[in-house]
């Protein structure tokens, strides 16, 4: 009983999150399309990954016809977030979680899951988090669906104007905490204009938009990281 | 002739890795604080790369790209909502399309 409670609990809790998703993916969904993608492909993708931007970088890596290695470091280093948000979620799931759950729980670690799992009394209920996947997934992938559908059928002018979504939510993702905190604003501005410099520099030019992701992540991360450590558990 | 789903395969196995190797084998958080800097900062320094200058030629116009970024960092700036910023920086890129 208690299990259906919270089951039903976690899809409540999920369906503003799966609305939200719905938007982000929209516009994932048309860079899906404008980068050739069919809609199987992008359900399938969404239903299996779960990631904003892990997925819009993986598109751009298979217009280019990137490596398969290349995709999995870019992927690696995109989705590094995920590993923090599980380490740190370990200590809100039962200690007596048992492993074959704990794959489960592990599929959908999002930004957002993630938010609402540690915002609940410990330990959570495994369940909690299975309302949430349930409800959220399918929002996430209809909305890839749609966006890819949509991006063919509405007009030129509009699917250019859609085309900007996704990197305006990234955008708002970065802004915000980045007003309140000078050394992320520096370190926002920072790799903004090296990416700059890899896209139009002519010595760095080479190097795809999957590779430039990965060197630059890793290297300014581990700058920010020496030059300012963070204090408190995150 | 690369597979769209061999690619979709690799990420999803990666990515799935990522999520739950922490779950499977940590019990409470990750002691080294490099590593837990490290991590905190991925996610600004990842985004702010693929957004920009990304965002300037998504349109197909640069000079619309420019107008659409700076209306997006401007609504961000005044705490607007995800959709709100997408939608200012769409019209706005829609608008400046228009002329």
């Amino acid at each position: 009983m208690a299990a259906k409670k919270e089951f039903f609990r976690g899809i409540r809790n999920g369906l503003p999150v799966s609305a939200g998703y719905f938007a982000v993916s929209f516009s994932l969904g048309i860079l899906m399309r404008n980068a050739g993608l069919d809609p199987l492909e992008g359900l399938v993708m969404s239903l299996v990954n779960n990631t904003s931007a892990g997925e819009a970088a993986a598109v751009g890596i298979i217009a280019s016809g990137g490596s398969y290695l290349e995709m999995a470091v870019n992927q690696l280093v995109i989705n590094l977030r995920y590993f923090l948000m599980s380490a740190a979620l370990t200590v809100h799931l039962s200690k007596e979680l048992p492993l074959s759950r704990r794959l489960v729980v592990g599929f959908d670690v999002t930004d957002e899951i993630f938010a609402c799992l540690i915002s609940q009394k410990k330990p959570v209920s495994e369940f909690f988090a299975y309302g949430l996947a349930v409800i959220t997934i399918p929002g996430w992938a209809a909305g890839t669906v749609l966006g890819i559908i949509f991006g063919d059928i509405l007009p030129p002018s509009v699917v250019s104007a859609l085309s900007v979504a996704l990197y305006a939510m990234f955008t708002a993702v970065i802004i915000p905490p980045a007003r309140k905190d000078r050394r992320l604003a520096l370190l926002v501005v920072v790799s903004m204009l090296a990416s700059l410099v890899f896209t139009f520099d002519p010595l760095s030019r080479f190097i795809s938009e999957g590779m430039k992701i990965i060197i630059l992540t890793l290297v300014l991360s581990a700058a920010a990281a020496l030059i300012w450590p963070v204090e408190e558990e995150t | 002739m690369k597979s769209t789903f061999l690619y979709i395969f690799v990420m999803a196995a990666v990515t799935y890795a990522v999520r739950v190797i922490p779950l499977v084998f940590f019990h409470g958080q990750i002691r080294s604080r490099f590593f837990r800097s490290f991590l905190h900062y991925v996610p600004y320094v990842t985004l702010s790369v693929m957004t920009f200058p990304a965002i300037l030629n998504a349109s197909g116009s640069l000079a619309s790209g420019l107008i659409g970024f700076a209306v997006a960092v401007a609504v961000s700036l005044v705490r607007g909502s995800l959709p709100l910023v997408a939608a200012c920086c769409c019209l706005a890129v829609y608008l400046a399309g228009l002329i």
